[in-house]
């Protein structure tokens, strides 16, 4: 856990948690840490202590297991951890012997919180190693005095970006940002550094604390001056308001930690950092306990991690690896993924029906290249490499032996079906896999036109590929766990963040997003202003309003869509998105690229809500709340999500999750489409779901499976 | 119940509130002093009947700090057993003090009050108090504290005023103020501040621009425009989701002047007043203030004004004249808008965009030159409202006997 040496009458306490994957601050290595602290205070032979690791990294940063357990603790409880950590940290300060953070790797939120504790820190050279307080993308606050040492060291407007955006440094950056005192270039010359600021520092005391002339004893200084200014300077005062308003245009109170960590820079600034530990820790017992940091945690760091590591893989099929891809259709799609699949090395063959064609999917790999050349983001040659990877060809034969071959063309399943027969012949003998980029079209339905549905699968990719992370993989009724495994490790060798989903019209990604423009569309029929639709939507975290992306979207494939639903009869004939979007597609209103839908488009100009809407969904007197109108958007995407899951669309709630913050951008804070489902409470959930639909339409009536989880009490993770 | 009466009421000159401006040498208390030298020199005030001196002043700190009343009755001279008391309602300070000594003429326990306010911007910075309003995060991102220029520029926005209308507004205001100056209309009230070897240091409000024309102000930019874009158009409009941005229509033209000054009135029942051998020139019948939404923060006057007349059985046709404070062009005129009322009633002598706004004062500057035109033009009637920050308004009603 902790080794401890004493070397020329210095302690060296070395971290080494042995039964985790990396140095973290936990139940064990704390209490370890501290003893280890208290005997090199106590031992005599010691004139000062040096912290490192030996492990590749300094300290990564808690345990966030630990803090997942404590969510829903009782605030004391909380409160007390908090505490009982600062005060580790507040006697490393205070204890009279020099403390020097010998920075050999990575030292990241508790463990750069360390750092800051210690009287000096010096860190390796390392590029890859970083250092930062990243704690505020999880939801939560740097509890170990975070907030209160970085501002005072390095001043309020210099801490204020590492805190609030949680941004990680090399330790190059840290240097010049005032993060660390001194770099080296090797593990001995940190030591020897160490060793001679103790030597040369025998009486160390932190600059927010002075000696008390009459006890002779190490204690907080009032009215310590931060560098920079203070808060109650013209500055420290700018920066709250100021700071706070930026930081409402990236969370819109949907986060609270960022206005957490705020308000412990204030508060704990304006008295003497004994009483601004105590601050912190209360605003740290808040955000650690509240949803979104649970949220966060579970779908965004443990939730990605688990499916990035491929949760969802096939065990006992041995690795899989496409050598060479097939792409059909060098549109907008087939052009993006040879771009990703160039990117990890894949020999990739881009068919179109002319050569001509297929040349211009691979120009946008070219443009994208040269972009990075620009930008010296990549050598010339590396991407020449990259670019001779994808070959141009009209003919199918050009695919001889690829292990994979996604097909990229219009969605209309008589041409998908066509290629896929004229493509698959092609294919590696036994074990090459067919893939469709299909986002809406049945696949068990295309696998029909093939001689090896068992072989046949959905990769569904978003757009721009280049940039969107998720994919969609889906499993056909007959879609073997081998080709399964083939597409999982293509996503995987591609660097994207694979969700396995069973077959259903739309699937799972295509089918509930489009509840949220079919709620937008709603709300404009009910008569709420356009305007507060949109904007409320976004304040409430879509990245994009209902009616905007319903342009993007464009309409009139949303009819088409729409048409076959209502032919299938999964879909009533009075449905007001369906109803609304035939409409538009006869106006010729098709959305953005007929540059008129819900939106006008000016050629020159941002585009605006079409004037011509008050006419159609004429505003009613009668206001729908704010808090109304974010539940009914919210509920449809949730409701749509648990009819997923009791149809068996959805394999595993995880899946649910990501997928909704990762396609469409659901919220992350409500931790995807079902943990908002836990989040609100299962009980009031469907309580709120009955009302909405005896208040707006059965569209938002619970099914009946989940009224009996409400019953029982028992919600999808809790 | 005690009637009110106003027996006098003197004023500085404003200076403009720079370094550069004429008060700017002369100390917040000695602006405050000669006041109350004035108010006791034209009264031959026995200051021994002076209950209280009640001063509003926004920013009390510094050389404004530590009860600057009550160290303005020992600067003056005035006898020692009269009190004083500083208070800060933001804008409205200045008509709060006359609101507070009417009140307590009204209720019997006091008899003779000075009621006012001081401010000296040039010296003591505006916002330089802090504030939990103006920088507390947890405060600011609950309740979207913005600065009033946002709001000012919120209004204009949400009500559909263009930057002509504005600035029109603004013309308007230089236009009548230049008028009322040249036919010495401030003359009654206005005093000429003295040096400490008695030189006049000024004599007139010296920020006025005459010649202003929508030519002019069109040169001006937008003074929120760049902090709006930090982040602070968006803290507000999360309140307002119907608007999908804040059109910056606000400049240093159609908004008021940063100025110095400080002003008094003599407030009494009527028993005081026989005692001394003063004549009441008007009495105070109504007053009061509301609260209301803190982020558009200015329309306060409004709410005010309708709960004033309400409570006092009036009507707005009651009024004969207004002083509606032109904190922002937007101001009176969403007031105007919103009440119905004739713009030749308003503000019929320019207001704080040609003449200047010293935050603590202001509020007794415009209810005397409210009086002075009453008084002028014969009429009877006049009410005077301010808008305040964090979402307040004022409203008072004098008439005169």
């Amino acid at each position: 856990m902790l080794s401890y040496n004493l070397l020329h009458n210095v302690a060296i306490l070395s971290i080494n948690v042995a039964n985790q994957a990396m140095n973290v601050l936990n139940d064990e290595s704390i209490p370890a840490l501290a003893r280890a602290l208290e005997q090199a205070y106590a031992d005599p032979e010691a004139k000062g202590i040096i912290i490192t690791s030996e492990r590749p990294e300094f300290i990564a940063g808690a345990d966030l297991r630990m803090i997942l357990n404590n969510n829903g603790k009782a605030p004391e409880e909380l409160y007390q951890l908090s505490r009982s950590l600062n005060t580790i940290f507040r006697k490393m300060e205070t204890n009279g012997k020099p403390i020097v953070a010998a920075i050999n790797g990575t030292a990241l939120g508790g463990g750069y919180e360390v750092c800051l504790a210690c009287h000096h820190r010096v860190a390796i050279n390392n590029p890859k190693a970083l250092i930062g307080l990243p704690e505020v993308t999880i939801g939560l606050l740097p509890g170990g005095g975070g907030t209160q040492r970085l501002p005072r060291m390095i001043g309020l407007e210099m801490a204020a970006p590492l805190l609030l955006e949680g941004k990680k440094v090399s330790p190059k950056e840290a240097l010049s940002l005032g993060m660390i005192d001194e770099l080296v270039d090797s593990y001995e010359e940190m030591m020897e550094k160490a060793f001679a600021w103790i030597n040369a520092n025998p009486i160390a005391i932190q600059p927010w604390d002075e000696i008390n002339q009459k006890t002779g004893k190490i204690q907080a200084k009032e009215n310590y001056k931060v560098p920079n200014g203070n808060i109650l300077s013209p500055k420290g005062v700018q920066l709250m308001m100021g700071g706070t308003a930026l930081t409402m245009t990236k969370t819109n109170e949907n986060y609270p930690s960022p206005i957490a960590i705020m308000s412990c820079v204030y508060e704990g600034l304006l008295v003497n950092i004994d009483r601004g530990l105590i601050i912190e820790a209360r605003h740290f017992v808040k955000v650690a306990n509240s949803s979104v940091a649970k949220n966060l945690i579970r779908t965004m760091f443990f939730g990605l991690n688990e499916v990035n590591k491929g949760v969802n893989r096939p065990k006992n099929i041995e690795k899989t690896e496409v050598k060479k891809l097939g792409i059909l259709g060098a549109g907008m799609m087939g052009s993006g993924i040879a771009y990703v699949s160039a990117m990890a090395g894949i020999e990739v063959i881009l068919k179109d029906v002319s050569l001509e064609a297929a040349e211009k999917g691979k120009q946008y790999s070219q443009n994208l290249l040269e972009k990075a050349i620009s930008k010296g983001k990549m050598s010339p040659e590396k991407a020449e490499g990259i670019l001779s990877l994808i070959k141009t060809t009209d003919n199918y034969a050009e695919l001889e032996g690829a292990d994979l071959i996604i097909e990229a063309v219009f969605e209309n399943p008589q041409l998908k079906a066509e290629v896929s027969k004229a493509a698959e012949v092609f294919l590696k003998k036994d074990s090459g896999v067919f893939a469709s980029n299909t986002s809406t079209l049945p696949i068990s339905n295309l696998a029909k036109a093939t001689i090896q549905p068992d072989k046949f699968i959905g990769i569904h990719f978003f757009s721009p590929v280049d940039r969107m992370q998720l994919v969609e993989i889906i499993m056909g009724k007959e879609t073997s766990d081998y080709a399964l495994t083939v597409a999982m490790d293509f996503v995987k060798k591609i660097r994207k963040t694979p969700i396995v989903v069973n077959d259903s019209q739309g699937f799972y990604t295509s089918r509930v997003f489009f509840t949220y423009t079919s709620e937008g569309i709603e709300l404009l029929k009910d008569g709420v202003n356009p305007v507060v639709i949109e904007n409320i939507a976004k304040q409430m975290g879509m990245p994009v309003g209902p009616l905007a992306v319903s342009d993007e979207v464009a309409l009139d494939l949303a009819y088409k869509i729409a048409k076959e639903a209502v032919e299938n009869g999964i879909l009533s004939a009075t449905d007001t998105a369906y109803q609304v979007s035939k409409q538009f597609t006869e106006m010729g209103r098709l959305g953005k690229k007929a540059k008129a839908g819900f939106y006008t488009y000016p050629e020159n100009g941002k585009k605006y809500l079409w004037e011509g809407l008050a006419e159609f969904f004429p505003l009613k007197e009668e206001k729908i709340a704010v808090e109304e109108i974010k539940k009914r958007l919210l509920y449809r995407q949730a409701l749509e999500t648990v009819k997923c899951v009791e149809e068996g669309v959805i394999r595993k709630y995880l899946d649910a999750d990501l997928g909704s913050i990762f396609a469409w951008g659901f919220p992350a804070y409500l931790g995807g489409t079902l943990s908002f489902v836990d989040t609100v409470g299962i009980k009031n959930f469907v309580a709120e779901a009955d009302r909405l639909a005896d208040t707006y339409g059965e569209r938002f009536r619970p099914t009946e499976k989940l009224r009996a989880m409400a019953e029982a009490g028992k919600g999808f993770y809790e | 119940m005690n009637v009110a009466y106003i027996y006098d009421a003197v004023r500085t000159p404003r200076g403009r509130g720079k370094s550069d401006g004429s008060l700017h040498d002369i100390q917040p208390v000695q602006l405050a002093q000669q006041v109350l030298q004035q108010l006791r020199e034209r009264n031959q005030l026995d200051t021994s009947l002076v209950d209280d001196v009640i001063l509003g002043c926004v920013t009390p700190i510094g050389e404004q700090g530590a009860d600057i009343a009550r160290t303005a009755v020992l600067a003056a001279g005035y006898d020692q057993s009269v009190a004083g008391v500083q208070i800060n309602r933001f804008c409205s300070s200045g008509l709060e003090a006359v609101n507070m000594a009417a009140a307590y003429i009204m209720s019997g326990q006091q008899e003779l009050i000075i009621a006012g306010g001081i401010e000296s911007m040039s010296r003591v910075a505006m916002g330089s108090d802090g504030g939990a309003m103006m920088m507390n995060p947890a405060l600011i991102a609950e309740h979207k504290f913005v600065p009033q220029g946002i709001s000012a520029d919120l209004i204009a926005t949400k009500y559909g005023y263009s930057r002509e209308f504005l600035d029109s507004y603004a013309v308007a205001s230089q236009q009548k103020a230049a008028f009322a100056q040249q036919n010495q209309r401030f003359s009654k009230s206005m005093f000429a501040v003295k040096d400490d070897i008695g030189q006049e240091v000024l004599t007139f409000d010296e920020g006025m621009r005459p010649d202003t024309s929508l030519d002019s102000l069109a040169k001006l930019k937008p003074a929120f425009e760049t902090i709006g874009q930090m982040g602070l158009d968006h803290l507000a409009l999360m309140k307002y989701p119907e608007l999908n941005e804040i059109k910056h229509l606000h400049h240093a033209g159609n908004s008021s002047q940063i100025v110095d000054g400080a002003a008094g009135i003599l407030i009494g029942n009527k028993a005081i007043g026989e005692k001394l051998g003063l004549k009441p020139r008007a009495k105070i019948t109504a007053f009061g203030v509301s609260g209301s939404e803190p982020t558009i923060m200015l329309t306060g006057p409004i709410p005010a004004t309708q709960k004033v007349l309400k409570r006092n059985g009036m009507n707005i046709s009651d009024i004969d004249l207004f002083e509606i404070n032109e904190a922002f062009a937007a101001i009176p005129l969403l007031f105007m808008d919103v009440l119905k009322v004739d713009a030749s009633k308003v503000n019929v002598n320019g207001g704080a965009i040609a003449l200047g706004h010293p935050l603590g004062a202001t509020g007794a500057i415009i209810l005397m030159t409210l009086l002075d035109e009453l008084e002028r033009t014969g009429k009877s009637t006049g009410l005077a409202s301010l808008c305040i920050g964090g979402g307040m308004g004022i409203a008072t009603v004098i008439e005169r006997v």
